[in-house]
């Protein structure tokens, strides 16, 4: 795909990186030509210098002809003005970058009618895969449909999980939820399971659900209890912390930020009612001590400063057996810094551009096959995860799914009807207008209609 | 320097090499010739050297500037002596020097030659040398990029060294398929000019080898006395797309992209044709009672100036004999050369153009000591390092030519033969004057001054700097 990035910044930069690896043709720009010309160097990619919010900047990347345009820039409202002028100047999808909470707690209007296709914070995106790692320790890897409402994710099963030895059946009795579990690989196989499957300790499981009934699904299985998270000290009170604390005022984890400044201290305290705002220097070894750092379950070290944080995470190793969550801004020493044993290194950077490539994956996977919204290849490529969107003359519509004679080695995993996802039984049925998961052994399918047997 | 990686490239090219030695082979065997064996055996080694050097990519594929700058100066010389041994085995009583010259000139498209006459050689081994214009014409590296699927951190630097111009730019995001681009334009011009030849009547064969001659701006013809013995009308033809030719190829880009206007904006073809037309009248007046009509002197005067200035170096006539004015003139132009960006050698004219701009600011400056002003070049900033460039460039090419001026007169033949043929090689034109004339040769220099040429002819085609880096002790030192 032709691919425009406006700005090589360190997301550009990434993004450029690996999306050039996938084989898209990339175009940047940027205002410093300096800065492009490094880049264009080391990647093979073209630069265009100018302002990337100006038509015959990018009339001369190619807009005209492109798939996408990703901007990251700096400024938030310039991205939206990339896009927008994108949008009215080639016919591409749109990908911004907005940072602001403002705008972003408005994302879903600014998306819709500035008809952008996928819009990111950095900040919110990192926040999401730590609460991720807090509430999921065990998920290996979450993919997304239906914007952002459903998941798809990916687990392998534990030794001593109760979904060692569960079957399919049996879950809505034992777990007091359900899930669709979607595929299973077993060793080298992979297995599309039925209602008498019954799942074993080391099998990855991909299942698909919401975002609330996954959750519930992970605390009813339980993996170890010990494992589970109940406390979290963040150390800075950025943005970063702000969306983690968000994120986790639902659930029962107790969350202790540390922040040295003082207004700062203040308006987290009024947007975080359930949190503890400790004013202080969190890089004070007493503070730490006293607010008890050896005996929470989780610290984030979330400080501005690479440097801070990776100090404080091996002097919290050293003292406590919490699990440990390390910010990092500059990837450059990627490998030394693995090397430590610091716990999960979070980089917001790094996550927005994941979030960014496996969008255009998604997109570059749909495109050509004309129904197809999203597409995700699951199991090593061996099985597909597709999205749809039900138009109104297809022969799925209307009727119950248990009336459908579907082929075998398919599943029809969520539907989705405007802004609620529903797990479907038998009775659920396709209406026009909705979006459906499907997930199956069989690759190429084209169309909704194709999953009929 | 990561030796290795190099070596691997240059395999690469080697390989490339035999499977397009594999053509002349074939038209050898056509001919029912026996010296194919000679281009069989040519094929043979190099592929068996090639697949030893690029058997496996090497573990530690870093890959940087003076790596791709390396690999562009090695394979060029390898594959020249690679490629001459048809010519030393084929054609008896020349020596392993002059195979290789008469090679080298052809990958460089220079086009001098020391064989005193060409039409006893065989027509493989002739095809084999006008061939090797059609492949250092976009340059054999471009080749190898457009076809070998290859991780992309390399393909830039490759590409870099081995451009012709100031500096190198992409037409779509990924070099491959630049590449890609710029040979289907090539591929393009070749046939065109191939089928219209051969439709005015010329034997298929010649049509060949004479469109390889032109297309490369190299100038190896099918007979000793170069275009002489064609039509009018093939001649006109012949002028024509030697000045396709040494335009940049960019412009033939934006046209097939449907960006006429830009096409036709560009700065280094108007530049380019209208110095064509300034000589081509001047050379015309001053010509006007060598021949009986004005319509052969127009005619006379646009091909040859055309094929010195795209530094082809076809003759129709021998300049030699012109007025000194006319000689003069054609000897200016040929330090001009064509476009960057094209298949053609000299200084390239978009050198010139940013040349002038930089001593017209300057004066400026010394009458404005405080003025400001950003030179542009094709609508753009002239980015500082370009400049730098561009003024070095000068400045080595100057020194390079002086000092081999003085080397090749150690052969002690007259001053206007030993410069002219300096000039000549180290602009990849091919003719000079008075011995190296239109109707001469270079097989009575030494063996020594051959080897100063050719070098010359090298660093003419590579942009100077991929040469000299190559005798420069850091290049090779292995980093620690």
């Amino acid at each position: 795909m032709k691919i425009i990035i406006v700005g090589c910044g360190k997301v550009g930069s990434t993004l450029a990186e690996h999306l050039n690896q996938e084989g898209h043709d990339i175009t940047i720009i940027d205002r410093h030509q300096e800065k492009l010309k490094f880049l264009s160097e080391h990647i093979d990619v073209l630069g265009v210098e100018g302002n990337g919010a100006s038509v015959s900047t990018q009339r001369e990347a190619g807009v005209k002809d492109a798939d996408i345009l990703i901007a990251t820039t700096n400024s938030d409202e310039l991205n939206l003005l990339c896009c927008l002028i994108a949008k009215k100047a080639g016919n591409c999808q749109t990908i911004a970058r907005i940072r602001d909470p403002e705008y972003f707690n408005e994302m879903r209007y600014i998306r819709d009618e500035l008809n952008l296709s996928m819009v990111i914070n950095p900040e919110q995106a990192a926040a999401a895969e730590v609460a991720r790692i807090i509430k999921f320790p065990s998920a290996t890897k979450v993919d997304t449909f239906a914007r952002g409402r459903v998941e798809l994710i990916k687990l392998t099963v534990p030794e001593g999980s109760k979904l060692d030895g569960l079957r399919l059946h049996d879950m809505d009795s034992k777990l007091g939820c359900r899930v669709l579990i979607c595929t299973v690989e077993r060793g080298d196989e992979l297995l599309i399971p039925h209602g008498d499957f019954t799942i074993l300790a080391g099998d990855a499981v991909s299942f698909i659900a919401p975002h609330s009934v996954a959750s519930a699904f992970f605390k009813a299985s339980g993996t170890k209890i010990s494992n589970a998270v109940r406390s979290i000290m963040l150390i800075g009170g950025g943005k970063m912390s702000y969306y983690i604390a968000k994120m986790l005022e639902e659930t029962k984890i107790s969350v202790k930020i540390i922040e040295q400044d003082f207004e700062k201290c203040q308006s987290l305290s009024e947007m975080l009612p359930h949190a503890v705002i400790i004013n202080g220097d969190g890089t004070d070894k007493q503070i730490l001590d006293e607010e008890g750092i050896s005996v929470v379950d989780a610290v984030g070290n979330f400080t501005g400063i690479d440097e801070e944080n990776i100090l404080l995470s091996l002097y919290e190793k050293s003292i406590s057996k919490a699990k440990l969550l390390t910010k990092i801004n500059r990837i450059t020493f990627e490998e030394t810094i693995a090397g430590l044993d610091i716990g999960s290194i979070i980089n917001p950077n790094s996550i927005t551009s994941d979030h960014i490539v496996r969008f255009v994956r998604a997109l570059n996977n749909s495109r050509g096959s004309s129904n197809v919204e999203t597409l995700y290849k699951i199991a090593k490529g061996r099985a597909e995860a597709l999205e749809f969107r039900v138009r109104d003359d297809s022969k799925v519509v209307g009727r119950s799914l248990r009336e459908l004679n579907l082929k075998p080695d398919i599943i029809i995993a969520c539907i989705v009807k405007g802004n609620k996802a529903i797990i479907p039984d038998g009775t659920s049925v396709i209406e026009k207008g909705d979006f459906v998961v499907i997930v199956s052994g069989r690759l190429g399918l084209n169309d909704l209609e194709d999953i009929l047997a | 320097m990561n030796r290795k990686m190099v070596a691997f490239f240059v395999g690469r090219v080697l390989r490339i090499e035999a499977a397009l030695m594999l053509l002349p082979t074939l038209v050898s065997v056509i001919y029912l010739e026996s010296e194919w064996i000679y281009l069989a055996a040519a094929v043979a080694i190099s592929f068996l050297v090639g697949l030893l050097l690029s058997f496996r990519r090497p573990k530690n594929v870093s890959f940087y500037t003076r790596e791709g700058i390396t690999a562009v100066a090695l394979s060029w010389i390898l594959m020249s002596i690679f490629g001459s041994i048809p010519l030393w085995h084929a054609v008896g009583h020349i020596g392993f020097t002059d195979a290789l010259f008469e090679t080298i000139s052809g990958f460089t498209t220079t086009g001098a030659s020391i064989l005193t006459e060409v039409e006893s050689l065989p027509k493989g081994v002739l095809f084999w040398r006008s061939f090797t214009h059609w492949v250092g014409g976009m340059g054999i590296l471009v080749f190898v990029l457009a076809l070998l699927p290859g991780a992309s951190g390399e393909n830039i630097y490759l590409m870099k060294a081995e451009s012709p111009g100031p500096s190198v730019g992409k037409l779509v995001p990924r070099v491959k398929s630049t590449a890609k681009i710029l040979y289907l334009i090539y591929i393009a011009i070749t046939i065109t000019e191939m089928v219209v030849l051969a439709l005015t009547g010329m034997p298929v064969f010649d049509a060949a080898v004479i469109t390889f001659g032109t297309v490369g701006t190299g100038g190896f013809a099918v007979t000793n006395n170069g275009c002489a013995a064609y039509t009018a009308l093939q001649q006109g033809i012949i002028t024509f797309f030697m000045i396709v030719c040494g335009a940049n190829f960019n412009v033939y880009f934006l046209i097939v992209a449907k960006k006429i206007k830009d096409a036709v904006k560009s700065e280094e073809v108007i530049a380019y044709l209208s110095i064509y037309a300034t000589a081509v009248v001047l050379v015309a007046i001053n010509i006007r009672h060598m021949f009986p009509t004005i319509g052969e002197v127009i005619h006379h005067s646009l091909f040859n100036v055309a094929s010195v200035m795209t530094t082809t170096g076809f003759a129709t006539a021998d300049f030699d004999r012109w007025p000194n004015f006319s000689r003069t003139m054609l000897l200016l132009v040929m330090f001009i050369g064509g476009c960057a960006g094209s298949t053609a050698g000299g200084i390239k004219v978009s050198r010139i153009v940013i040349g002038f701009k930089t001593i017209k600011k300057e004066f400026e400056h010394l009458v404005h000591p405080r003025s400001v002003r950003i030179l542009k070049f094709e609508n753009k900033p002239i980015e500082h390092a370009v400049l730098r460039g561009v003024n070095v460039y000068f400045l080595t090419y100057f020194t390079i030519f002086a000092l081999s001026v003085l080397l090749v007169a150690f052969d002690g033949k007259d001053f206007t033969s030993t410069v002219t043929a300096v000039i000549a090689t180290f602009n990849n034109i091919g003719p000079g004057l008075k011995m190296v004339g239109p109707t001469g040769n270079y097989s009575q220099f030494s063996a020594f001054a051959k080897y100063v040429l050719m070098f010359d002819m090298l660093a003419g085609r590579l942009e100077l700097f991929p040469m000299l880096l190559i005798f420069m002790p850091t290049t090779w030192r292995r980093q620690r």
